[in-house]
């Protein structure tokens, strides 16, 4: 083995032949994007010797144990998807697996590579398929072959005889009948919902060359290092290849006799969903199923598009019943959401739409577009969506720290007033603590002078003003507690409040007893401070009476809204920073 | 790159439109049997106005003029408005209709496939309006004129709207079965003695119908060509017969029976070559019905009820306005979702 599965969604990779690793370092992968990813060079010693290859008896193993021994097979979907086969057999007992479809389906147009596989190794794939059936602990397969395949068919049909519970379902050839999900509507008339995975209603789909993988992988003891290639196209002799992974691109031309002239470029994946490869000195992968050797004769650069003329051609043709004109006009407008609507997330970009388009229109193209433009929108949202959370957690913060400030101004007071104390006669605190209250009292005594009406308004808006009191008392008293942390941010008031437990008692107690003076000063400062906005709010607003109460309360309620905000913020943080 | 399909198999837009053309050859050699000659004059004359003023208009609004003209989409248009228009309409009101048509129906909202409205109905509909009188003058068929006019008669007729000295203009011009019901009927007449004049046929209008019958064989080329799909042709048939056929039940009397309506005016040539504009047309199938259904409806209604003998350029243009309501409320059903 080269490589480890590491991701969940990752598969293992093993050395395809026997030799020396000479590189491992950024090389052109097979990909449309054309970037180069890290690779692992092996260079052959021309031997080809196996390990010592270890066989399992799959059928007194737990179920278990061979899963996770497929784990390091290195099997993937070989129909051009690759995904990890060990994740669709994952006996997690979520998913009751009835029914294994396997896909002989050709994918697409031009390739043949299970075709010939079903003709010579019809009885190996079966016996994979039991090992799938059994893994999957389903009751019933279906074999899909298409019906312009009858060599093929007749093959599985013989294979499968003795089998129970087994059938081969013969099918259209109407691309994209390959599609997993088209297959199963064909093969079983179940329609799988399109939120939902075809597992979730009991069936699994897989590929002719992956039971085959499997069962070399379990039978024979062999990784998954080879598969079949069709390469085709401009090639002097189109046929199909057994090919070790990582074979160069070239070998593989060679042995196919080469290029005619004229072949521009190389095309891995079909004619209707394959692309351009970026360049010859590519390796072979898991999943190249099919190499077209492109020419300008075989492969015409589509005439200039003209205007959608709406003939419904594509909706016609599309597997999806989509509407791809209305798609068009929406991808093509940039009106994404409305493309969201009409259901472009259920394109499986099979390219039957541009196939059929009287105006030579790239459909897909735009689709791939929209596609594009509404996930990167989507990210871009969440990006902003968490921007603003953290701008309303920084305006509570600024809020809070507005508060921690009067606190320290009310503590240094207190302090000054203690030392005072000190050194005067005790009896000055009384006086102070008498001016305090008096606040209130001038501001009083100022208002009825304005209105001879506002005593009614007074009341509500004191009692507003206490009930606010009372809740920035609490707000402060939380602040004071979050105040010990030195950035906000990180500030977690449910653990602030837990601290004292934790902490030694000593500590805790005089930390207490700090925090309750603190609080009891910043709430009487706090108290006086709002009485006086309130009574200045009631002299403001004297004419509406009816009004002042409720927007006192209103203004209430929106402190406490932040506040609880905040708090949010906070938790949302911890449960972030425990993840 | 990712730019597959590298594949293609798709008739191009002008072998779609050259379709259409063929489809109307029967139908114009029909015409010039029982008409004459005079509307080809007619049909070159569309057609030459249409290419005009395509042209004129690409070349302002900065398009590629080869392309689009070649698309053959202009020659449909000046068709079916040529075929549309009376036989001996005078050269100005086929050049009006064609550059109406053209010019603000489909180059002003954007040209090809941008067009909400069917141009040959907005062009056809303008006339009617501005000029009944010579929009509703029809030349009797050759057989039943008392003169039957020369093509250089003809020709001379168009041009410059004089006929030989020895002819009448009421000699050459009878009003159509579908007019003469009309104005028969607002007499107190019955329709079964109505229709014992020389101009009713046995379907419909006596010749005319020979023409609607040529219509109705390239209608169907269409269908086996699928170039256009038997939702539309099918509901509106179905529709205007249906329709005739309870009123006809109700008060046979009173109203004409269900096959002469559909043999008359312009019943198939709406079928299948005018509602079946997939530009300002609905695309779903279920629409399609509903679009065809609607459009038979105001037909009948226009054609009984109305101030016009046949509806059925107002009733197209007024079911191009539902065509987006009539898409986003027909959308069907997405592989794997269910119907809501």
């Amino acid at each position: 083995m080269l490589a480890e599965a590491e991701g969940t969604v990752s598969a293992a990779i093993h050395a395809p032949t026997s030799g020396t690793v000479t590189a491992i370092s950024e090389a052109i992968i097979p990909h449309p994007s054309g970037l180069p990813d890290m690779c692992i060079t092996l260079t052959p010693d021309g031997k080809d010797e196996w390990t010592t290859l270890r066989p399992t008896d799959w059928r007194n193993t737990d179920k278990k144990e061979l899963v996770a021994s497929l784990r390091s097979s290195g099997i993937v979907g070989l129909g051009g998807a690759t995904f990890p086969t060990h994740i669709k057999v994952r006996a997690d007992g979520k998913s009751q697996v009835h029914t294994l479809i396997l896909n002989a389906a050709e994918c697409e147009p031009y390739i043949t590579c299970d075709d010939m596989l079903m003709r010579e190794r019809a009885d190996e794939i079966v016996k994979g398929m039991e090992i799938v059936k059994f893994l999957l602990g389903a009751e019933n397969c279906i074999v899909g072959i298409e019906d312009n395949k009858p060599e093929a068919t007749a093959a599985m049909t013989e294979a499968c005889k003795a089998l129970p519970e087994t059938s081969v379902k013969v099918v259209p050839t109407l691309y994209p009948s390959g599609d997993a999900r088209r297959l199963i509507h064909l093969v079983s008339g179940v329609e799988i919902p399109h939120d939902k995975r075809s597992t979730d209603v009991g069936i699994q789909v897989f590929n002719v060359a992956t039971v085959l993988a499997i069962y070399r992988y379990f039978a024979l003891g062999e990784p998954s290092i080879d598969r079949i290639v069709t390469i085709t196209g401009s090639v002097n002799s189109p046929q199909n290849f057994k090919v070790l992974f990582g074979t160069p691109l070239q070998t593989l031309i060679d042995a196919a006799g080469g290029v005619q002239s004229g072949t521009t470029h190389f095309i891995m994946g079909g004619p209707m969903m394959g692309f351009d490869l970026p360049t010859i000195d590519v390796p072979i992968t898991k999943a190249a199923n099919c190499i077209i050797a492109a020419t300008p004769n075989l492969f015409a650069p589509p005439p200039p598009a003209m205007p959608c003329i709406r003939c419904a051609r594509c909706a016609d043709a599309c597997p999806v019943n989509l509407q791809p004109q209305e798609l068009y006009w929406f991808s093509k407008s940039d009106n994404f959401e409305k493309a969201r609507d009409y259901n472009l997330f259920d394109c499986i970009e099979c390219g039957c739409c541009t196939y059929v388009c009287p105006s030579n229109i790239p459909l897909v193209q735009y689709y791939r577009y929209a596609k594009s433009e509404i996930i990167a929108a989507d990210k871009a949202k969440e990006a902003a969506d968490l921007a603003r959370e953290r701008n309303e957690f920084r305006l509570a913060r600024i809020e809070r720290e507005k508060l921690e400030r009067a606190q320290k101004h009310a503590e240094r007071a207190a302090s000054n007033k203690a030392e005072s104390a000190k050194t005067e006669s005790t009896k000055v605190a009384p006086t102070k603590a008498e001016d305090v209250k008096a606040v209130p009292a001038t501001t009083e005594s100022e208002q009825p002078a304005s209105s001879t009406n506002t005593d009614d308004v007074k009341k509500a808006a004191i009692a507003a003003a206490i009930e606010r009191a009372k809740a920035l008392k609490a707000a402060a008293a939380q602040a004071g507690e979050s105040q010990k942390k030195s950035d906000a941010i990180t500030a977690d008031a449910p653990d602030a409040s837990g601290k004292p437990a934790q902490t030694e008692d000593e500590q805790a107690k005089a930390e207490q007893a700090k925090k309750d003076k603190q609080a009891l000063i910043a709430a009487a400062i706090e108290r006086a401070k709002a009485q006086k906005l309130a009574a200045a709010q009631a002299g403001i607003a004297p004419k509406n009476v009816e009004d002042a109460s409720p927007a006192v309360k209103a203004e209430i309620s929106e402190i406490d809204a932040i506040r609880e905000k905040a708090k949010q913020a906070v938790k949302a943080q911890d449960s972030d920073s425990e993840a | 790159m990712n730019r597959s399909p590298y594949i293609t198999d798709a008739p191009a837009v002008s072998i779609i439109m050259l379709k259409v053309l063929l489809a109307l050859v029967p139908g114009i050699f029909a015409y010039v049997w029982i008409y004459g000659g005079g509307i080809l004059v007619t049909i070159v004359l569309a057609t030459f106005t249409a290419l005009v003023s395509e042209a004129a208009l690409l070349k302002l609004r900065q398009r590629p003029i080869r392309p689009y003209l070649s698309d053959l989409s202009a020659v449909v248009t000046a068709l079916l408005l040529a075929l549309a228009l009376p036989p001996l309409a005078p050269w100005w009101l086929v050049v009006v209709g064609t550059l109406f048509a053209i010019v603000i129906a489909k180059q002003l909202y954007g040209g090809l496939g941008y067009n909400p409205f069917n141009p040959a109905m907005v062009g056809y509909a303008v006339l009617l309006i501005s000029f009944p009188i010579v929009m509703t003058k029809w030349p009797a068929p050759l057989i039943l004129a008392q003169t039957p006019l020369g093509f250089m008669d003809q020709l001379h007729f168009i041009f410059s709207n004089t006929l030989p000295t020895d002819v009448k203009i009421d000699a050459v011009t009878s009003a159509t079965p579908l007019d003469y019901l009309k104005t028969q009927l607002m007499l107190n007449h019955e329709v079964s003695s109505i229709t014992q004049a020389p101009i009713f046929g046995v379907w419909g209008a006596k010749g005319g119908e020979f023409v609607t019958v040529a219509y109705l064989l390239g209608g169907l080329y269409l269908i086996q060509q699928r170039i256009i799909s038997w939702h539309l042709p099918t509901a509106f048939l179905a529709t205007l017969a249906a329709m005739s056929l309870v009123f006809y039940t109700v008060n046979p009397a009173h109203f004409a029976n269900p096959l002469f309506h559909l043999m008359s005016g312009a019943s198939i040539l709406c079928a299948f070559f005018i509602i079946t504009d997939p530009i300002s047309g609905p695309t779903t199938p279920r629409g399609k019905l509903y679009f065809a259904a609607g459009v038979a409806v105001l037909t009948y209604l226009i054609r009984v009820y109305g101030g016009y003998p046949d509806g059925v350029a107002f009733a197209v243009l007024i079911m191009n306005m539902c065509v987006p309501l009539i898409d986003m409320h027909t959308q069907p059903r997405v592989f794997g979702h269910t119907k809501n």
